[in-house]
């Protein structure tokens, strides 16, 4: 084998490059999120919210500059030598397990970075309007603060520990920050769902994990010609790894890498180190990975599912999508940051991240992209019936990340991430927008009581329509370009299996669900549209208004104060310009702006069908007609509230309205399945615990009792009598003895006296 | 004038220790006891500048008579002050009485 050869045909390590102040960019988000929360409480009684407000929005300020910096940097770097690395310490460190605090930052990370910080300083700038009447204001920034500083663990970590570390912490803030009125029941409650569910997918998540760090292990020989050889772990067949000048005995150590290669392979961790390995064909790992079999299923599909487990917590997929909707009893600048934006985003980061080990099963990728296309599926239908109106961009959210699913799942990670760009933009419109109307409407969410608000709040309705656009997937909003970049991709894909059969039309069905489910998104979003600010105002009567008018207004809506339309303005721009980064190769001639950027990050090699340009365009016209047929219906049905046909309809199919109103009835499904099943679980335990835990444990304590009570009795009475007899023999002899000592010299001299005869005497006796 | 032989000056030493030492035992006066201490010391005084005569030669008996001679006067000088000592606690020179010591 001639390595150096092989090398010359395909990719090579990752160059680093130093940038020892990455670190800066979570670390300041963490400061503000201890300064606010340490000292929060007498600050903000001393000088005001502004302070606390300042500080927090201080820290993101500076995160996002730094950010600017490192990008800049990055962009003067050559295109595959774009990858920053800031290592601080060794956390830990045993056996094989190596584990840094190190920061990376390559054309992935930094696009996820520059989204989480530039518009997480928005949507902090936003919360200073939506919060302004809340007490707990510090307690809101500070959590704020540490969700910001988590997120950027979990996309700068440089290590698969750091990124899951930050994976847990997103889900503490999310629980804290939907929780946050936690005196309300029903609040908590969806906290703890939001928590639970989570965990569920965390299970899997770090399982695949520890799965892959296992069969990156495994022993590696040295045979008598002194190859290396790597013997699968069940079936014995044998791969060869490549030369090696290694020991004769067989080692199972990392440092078996061949001498050829600088390239280290074995268990790890480390992001880049994994990339390396397996990217690099020449190491074998690639096709060790492959050859691998557990239980009879490719090891790759298990580690791939058990990984995707995890995302589909993380990012609400189905089955494990029911947290999602809960979550938006939060605040509204938290739905839009955590639940649209940011956090549920990190599913769709984690697959991208580790496409080239996604692109290696087939399987896998199948997997994805099915369940991301039945969840777009779903939950955009869920969307047509909900009244509340952070419900349905919930569902929308849970829909559109479906779409991104189906993008990194056939391998278009690319336009995956492409689209978790645009919607982070155009979401977070959607949101701040919703929370604009539900504070000009006093904290009212039906859409039902809302209509007519587009006179009152023209900024706010013109860029909720924006976004509408953007979602909805019209040509020169950025949503057009990310959703049917991936939809297209998904058409041309024809390598994906199932279960490991491969299923060369699945692409074209996903491509079928995928149209379905963006017709649905623009008419469930036009409707929302249309309920909200066309019509008549349907507002609660006189007496709601007087319990609650804050700022002394009446009953009627009013715009949001300029800080919270400066950010929807700006987001809404945003959402636009986007389109920017993704005008696709048909229409330019030439690879998207951000495919090339993303470009060095995403080396894994996926196969598409070849398509002309003309059917590449005639499939962007049917997405364009999808979107076109559901903004139609929506405004037939919607507009202005006039029309009776909606009541009708209801009338009509009020069995299949029911069922989706219900949410399909998963929750209740869960509730009888899952919670009555741990509750029972449960009670057999305690049960048990009560019974024979505690009896035996009660058994073990009376044994000890009795012992110890036998023992007190040997001590008190054997060992405690043997040191007092000694010491009562002592007293009484001494008590005899002192009767020696009169204190009378005479008696002494006689005693010398006698002494003195006695020796002289004896002396001459003996003698 | 009988001639004087070592035998002689023994016996009369021997004499002396004994009253001495009678004293010291008999005796509840503690200056009496101190006055048969006395005693004892100027025996045995006697058998050293007798035994220096007669058995030794030279100065040497005498010598050491000289050093008891004043270590008796030391010794009752400690010894007279122990008593007033004795006497200032007890009102009493009795040694009889003097048995704060025992037990």
């Amino acid at each position: 084998m001639e390595p150096a050869a092989l090398a010359a045909s395909e990719l090579s390590p990752l160059v680093t490059r130093a940038a020892g102040y990455l670190w800066l960019i979570p670390f300041f988000p963490l400061l503000g999120a201890v300064i606010n929360a340490t000292l929060g409480v007498p600050m903000q009684r001393r000088f005001g919210k502004g302070t606390v407000h300042t500080i927090s929005i201080g820290a993101m300020v500076l995160s996002f500059v730094v950010a600017a910096v490192a990008a800049l940097e990055l962009l003067g770097l050559p295109a595959e030598h774009r990858f920053l690395q800031d290592t601080l310490w060794n956390m830990l460190s045993a056996g094989q397990v190596r584990v840094d605090l190190g920061f990376a930052l390559d054309p992935l990370s930094m696009m996820m970075t520059m989204v989480i910080t530039f518009i997480g300083t928005l949507i902090h700038v936003f919360s200073t309007g939506y919060m302004a009447d809340e007490p707990s204001y510090w307690r809101f920034f500070a959590y704020l603060n540490l969700f910001v500083f988590s997120m950027l663990l979990l996309v700068m970590g440089d290590n698969l520990v750091l990124m899951f570390f930050g994976w847990e912490g997103v889900g503490l803030c999310s629980y804290l920050l939907i929780a946050f009125w936690y005196t309300d029941a029903q609040k908590a409650a969806a906290g703890m769902k939001a928590f639970v569910t989570n965990r569920f997918g965390d299970f899997g998540f770090i399982l695949g994990l520890l799965l892959l760090f296992w069969a990156l292990g495994g022993s590696w020989r040295a045979g008598p010609s002194g190859k290396l050889t790597y013997l699968a772990n069940d079936d014995g067949a044998q791969v060869t790894a490549g030369e090696g000048q290694t020991p004769p005995q067989h080692a199972d150590h990392p440092e078996l890498s061949q001498a050829s290669s600088p390239v280290r392979v074995g268990p790890t961790l480390n992001f880049r180190e994994l990339r390396d390995q397996i990217v690099i064909r020449s190491t074998g790992v690639a096709a060790k990975l492959k050859a691998q079999r557990i239980y009879g299923f490719g090891l790759l599909a298990v580690v791939g599912v058990l990984l995707f487990v995890g995302a589909m917590g993380k990012s609400a997929q189905l089955p494990l999508h029911v947290w999602l909707p809960d979550a938006m009893a939060g605040p509204t600048p938290v739905s839009a940051l955590i639940h649209a934006a940011t956090m549920v985003t990190a599913g769709v980061y984690m697959v991208a991240r580790l496409n080239f080990i996604f692109a290696l099963s087939p399987t896998a990728m199948g997997w994805i992209a099915l369940v991301g296309a039945l969840t777009a599926l779903f939950a955009a239908s869920i969307g047509f019936f909900q009244y509340d109106i952070k419900k349905v961009l919930a569902y929308s959210t849970v829909s559109q990340l479906g779409f991104m699913f189906i993008g990194v799942g056939v391998g278009a990670y690319w336009a995956g991430a492409y689209h978790l760009l645009t919607h982070a933009f155009f979401k977070a419109t959607l949101f701040l927008g919703s929370g604009s109307v539900i504070l000009g409407c006093h904290h009212e969410q039906d859409m039902r009581k809302m209509g007519g608000l587009g006179r009152l709040m023209p900024v706010t309705r013109w860029t909720y329509l924006v976004a509408c656009w953007a979602i909805a997937g019209f040509p020169w909003a950025s949503g057009f370009y990310s959703k049917d970049e991936i939809l297209w991709k998904a058409f041309s894909q024809e390598s994906m299996a199932l279960l490991g059969i491969p299923a060369p039309h699945l692409g074209q069905l996903i491509f079928v669900m995928g149209i379905l489910a963006a017709t649905g998104t623009s008419y469930y979003m036009f409707r929302s549209y249309y309920m909200t600010f066309t019509g008549a105002y349907r507002g609660a009567g006189q007496g709601h208004a007087q319990e609650h008018g804050h700022g002394g207004h009446g009953a009627v809506p009013h715009e949001s104060p300029r800080a919270l339309t400066l950010v929807l303005v700006t987001l809404a721009g945003g959402a636009v310009l986007a389109a920017v980064l993704g005008l696709p190769a048909a229409w330019t001639g030439h690879a998207p702006l951000l495919e090339r950027w993303l470009e060095p990050t995403l080396p894994a090699t996926v196969h598409f069908a070849e398509h002309g340009r003309t059917t590449e365009l005639l499939f962007q016209l049917i997405g364009v007609l999808a979107g076109l047929v559901g903004w139609v219906c929506a405004r037939a049905l919607y507009r202005d509230g006039r029309s009776e046909v909606p009541a009708r309809l209801l009338a009509r199919w009020r069995g299949i309205w029911n069922v989706v109103y219900h949410k399909y009835f998963v929750d209740e499904l869960y509730q009888a399945t899952v919670l009555r099943g741990s509750l029972a679980l449960a009670r057999t335990l305690a049960w048990f615990d009560r019974w024979i835990i505690d009896g035996i444990v009660g058994l073990v304590g009376a044994i000890t009792r009795t012992l110890a009570n036998l023992d007190g009795v040997i001590d008190r009475y054997l060992v405690d009598g043997a040191v007092n007899l000694v010491a009562a023999a002592i007293l009484a002899l001494g008590r005899v003895l002192r009767r020696a000592q009169t204190g009378r010299i005479q008696t002494y001299l006689y005693g010398a006296l006698v002494g003195a005869i006695a020796l002289v005497l004896f002396t001459f006796l003996i003698r | 004038m009988p001639h004087l032989a070592l035998g002689h000056f023994l016996v009369v030493a021997a004499l002396l220790f004994g009253f001495g030492l009678l004293a010291v035992v008999t005796r509840r006066n503690a200056v009496a006891v101190l006055m048969g201490v006395e005693l004892i010391l100027n025996a045995a005084n006697l058998n050293l500048v007798a035994f220096g005569r007669y058995v030794a030669g030279g100065i040497a008996g005498q010598v050491f008579s000289l050093f008891v001679i004043v270590l008796a006067a030391a010794e009752a000088a400690v010894g007279l002050a122990i008593i007033l000592a004795i006497y200032q606690m007890l009102r009493s020179i009795d040694t009889a009485r003097a048995t704060t010591l025992k037990e």
